[in-house]
């Protein structure tokens, strides 16, 4: 009897350590494919042409200019530009030609009522202009087509990293240009990380060291439930309370700031920071705190001098894991900063964020195309950054392990 | 263990009676935000008259639906923009054959806070306000404050149509505050005195002021209201679509045509778009 107990024991023993096997090695491989799945799509943007898919842009064979840049092309169609010298051509007035202008030169009827003379005409239309600038879609280029084909240059690293402009739509050539997008991000994490660090340092001291069984039972809790509000009500909570008092007390035109953003998510990562910081602290050795109280010190100074030393590598610890809480928040951020793509440089403009820019423009963003596939490579950035933090803090925690 | 089993039995008697209900035919509409409240409320009306049909919308945005469409993962593609020509020679190459219906219009009107002495502007000034060239209200013959401008996000259906016909397809500044939803526009417009925005007409509500616009160079000024949008005098209104390809012709006929009817187009009107007749 006993024996076979101890035999269906050990079955189940095994059978339960398979199961944990299984569970764990899914999970690794359900992380990595969404990692490579992301990498996958992210990479994809580079070494394309940032002009609209399925259509191209073309010039009058005389035209000297071989290559024009994404921004240049913007410009252009923008009216900033105007002559072809400007972009190293000669001194003559670019004129802008889309498809929907061939009606402007031809009727109806030379075009055809299924277009089938459109790419005829197309080309006659830009042989018989030479200062044209035509934007149109690839499949009406003829085979003998009489203008030339004008290239654009091609999304590379340093632009995509260094450009300033962020236009995912804008026509005929996309601009993805995110260092404002990643200064945004970092500059609203630090004011977050400002606003919340005294406040989080001091409540967490507080509560481990002054603060009595009762007081402590009670706030516990209290600041844990901040954790489990929906980002969205905070983001609401924002725009409605504290973006119009900002804008009082500035008296700023608009109250959509990084400022906003960045009171937030403080109070959003203050849990953070309370519980671990607060650990770490408890953490002190009681033996230590009482050789300081013997040695005449007050409690005030074994704070101080002791116990927040001691635990200083699981404060930064709660501070960097306090940063990462702050750049991965999409909603309520997306609510108050404004999402203006324009680079920082005070607290009282509005930013936009990498988060809010996924989150905002995922949803309409064609499958597959640029736009889409620069969403991802946004992804990827904030990837590096998250895993960067990760490391931080395994290197700060192990720090403390070997003294 | 006996409330236990009860609760086991009730789901699973609730679960088998709603396998067999969906007998009838399902119809999935996915797509624009801007279309959803009156697909929402037409499916609604539908289902109470048709028993035994059942029809789901989901929204996500005009670019979702119409992927989905060539996904094969829904019936019906809802757009508050015409579809593009990359998607439209992706379907191509898909070899899906698809159908293009306007079922309503949507005026979108241009407004401020209720504060602003400014109560119409031409369309060129509306351009180079949200291209950045004009930046004080001083300009179009309004206090000295600076302007803000709220814009829509870059995927919303209702940001491309702006582009199109206001900007005349010029970009948005830079400095344009993108706001995630109409309602977010609405809550800064409303506080914000230098503010300018723009929201479907059936947004408009007392906190803000919409602007009477002029697309003659200012000769006349069309106030955004319904009966200007059906008598054709206001020029921003924009058509929603529904896009369904042609092998579920069948399935999804009956109820475009129920969208189409005297009933139907009294809902849009209703939910406060501009009814096709």
């Amino acid at each position: 009897m006993n024996k076979r107990h101890r035999f269906t024991a050990q079955i189940l023993e095994k059978i339960s350590e398979r199961i944990l096997f299984i569970s764990s090695t899914v999970t690794s491989l359900a992380v990595l494919l969404i990692i490579i799945f992301m990498f996958r799509e992210g990479l994809g943007l580079f070494n394309h042409t940032p002009v609209e898919e399925g259509s191209i842009l073309a010039i009058n064979r005389a035209n000297p200019v071989k290559e024009l840049t994404a921004e240049q092309v913007k410009k252009i169609f923008d009216q900033e530009i105007t002559n072809w010298k400007e972009v190293g051509g000669i001194d003559s007035t670019i004129e802008l030609f889309r498809i929907d202008d061939i009606f402007n030169f031809y009727t109806e009827e030379q075009v055809g009522s299924e277009f089938e003379n459109l790419g005829q005409l197309l080309s006659e239309h830009i042989n018989a202009h030479s200062n044209i600038l035509a934007f149109f879609p690839a499949h009406f280029k003829i085979k003998n087509f009489l203008g030339k084909e004008l290239p654009v240059e091609k999304i590379s690293f340093g632009k995509f990293f260094l450009g300033k402009e962020w236009f995912p739509t804008a026509h005929p050539a996309a601009q993805f240009g995110i260092l404002s997008l990643i200064l945004g991000t970092l500059w609203i994490s630090i004011g977050a990380i400002l606003i919340a660090l005294p406040f989080g340092l001091a409540t967490a001291i507080y509560m481990s060291e002054i603060a009595d069984e009762r007081v402590r039972n009670f706030l516990k809790p209290v600041i844990e439930l901040l954790a489990g509000i929906p980002s969205v009500v905070y983001g609401f909570f924002g725009l409605v309370v504290i973006v119009p008092a900002i804008q009082q007390i500035f008296n700023l035109p608009v109250g959509e700031t990084a400022l906003a953003g960045s009171i937030i998510l403080g109070v959003m990562a203050l849990p953070t920071i309370i519980t671990i910081s607060e650990d770490a602290l408890r953490t002190t050795p009681r033996t230590l705190k009482e050789a300081s109280l013997a040695l005449g010190a007050n409690q005030w100074q074994t704070i101080y001098k002791v116990t927040v030393p001691y635990a200083s590598s699981g404060i930064t610890a709660a501070a960097i894991l306090g940063i990462a809480r702050a750049m991965g928040e999409t909603m309520a951020v997306l609510m108050v900063t404004g999402n203006a793509a324009v680079i920082p440089t005070s607290f009282l403009q509005p930013v936009r964020t990498i988060p809010a820019t996924i989150a905002a423009e995922l949803g309409e963003a064609p499958q597959d195309g640029m736009h889409y596939k620069a969403l991802f490579a946004l992804g990827c950035i904030l990837f590096f950054i998250t895993l960067i933090i990760n490391f931080a803090v395994q290197y700060i925690s192990s720090r403390k392990k070997h003294g | 263990m006996k409330k236990r089993e009860r609760i086991a039995w009730t789901l699973f008697t609730v679960l088998t009676i709603n396998i067999f209900a969906q007998t009838g035919i399902t119809i999935k509409i996915k797509g624009s935000d801007t279309c959803l409240p009156i697909s929402q409320k037409e499916a609604e009306q539908y289902m109470k008259t048709h028993a035994g049909s059942s029809i789901s919308v989901i929204g996500g945005g005009s670019g979702v639906g119409i992927a989905a469409l060539f996904d094969g993962t829904t019936d019906i593609a809802m757009s508050s923009r015409p579809i593009k020509l990359s998607e439209k020679l992706k379907m191509q190459e898909a070899g899906k054959a698809y159908k293009q219906i306007i079922i309503g219009y949507d005026a979108l009107s241009v407004i401020v806070h209720p504060e602003n002495k400014v109560s119409q502007l031409t369309r060129e000034q509306i351009e180079a306000i949200y291209t950045g060239k004009i930046t004080n209200w001083k300009a179009v013959g309004g206090d000295d404050i600076a302007i803000v401008v709220y814009s829509r996000e870059s995927s919303s259906g209702t940001f491309e149509f702006f582009k199109e016909h206001l900007l005349k397809n010029k970009n948005y500044t830079s400095k344009a505050l993108m706001m995630p939803a109409t309602g977010a526009i609405i809550q800064s417009v409303s506080q914000t005195k230098g503010a300018i925005g723009y929201v479907g007409l059936a947004y408009v509500e007392k906190d803000i002021k919409p602007i009477k616009i002029s697309y003659d160079q200012g000769k006349n000024f069309v106030a955004p209201s319904m009966a200007n949008a059906k008598n054709k005098t206001y020029p921003v209104v924009r058509p929603l679509y529904y896009y369904y390809t042609t092998n579920v012709e069948k399935k999804v006929k009956p109820f475009i045509d129920y969208i189409l009817t005297a009933e139907g187009q009294k809902i849009i009107e209703q939910v406060g778009y501009i009814p096709v007749k």
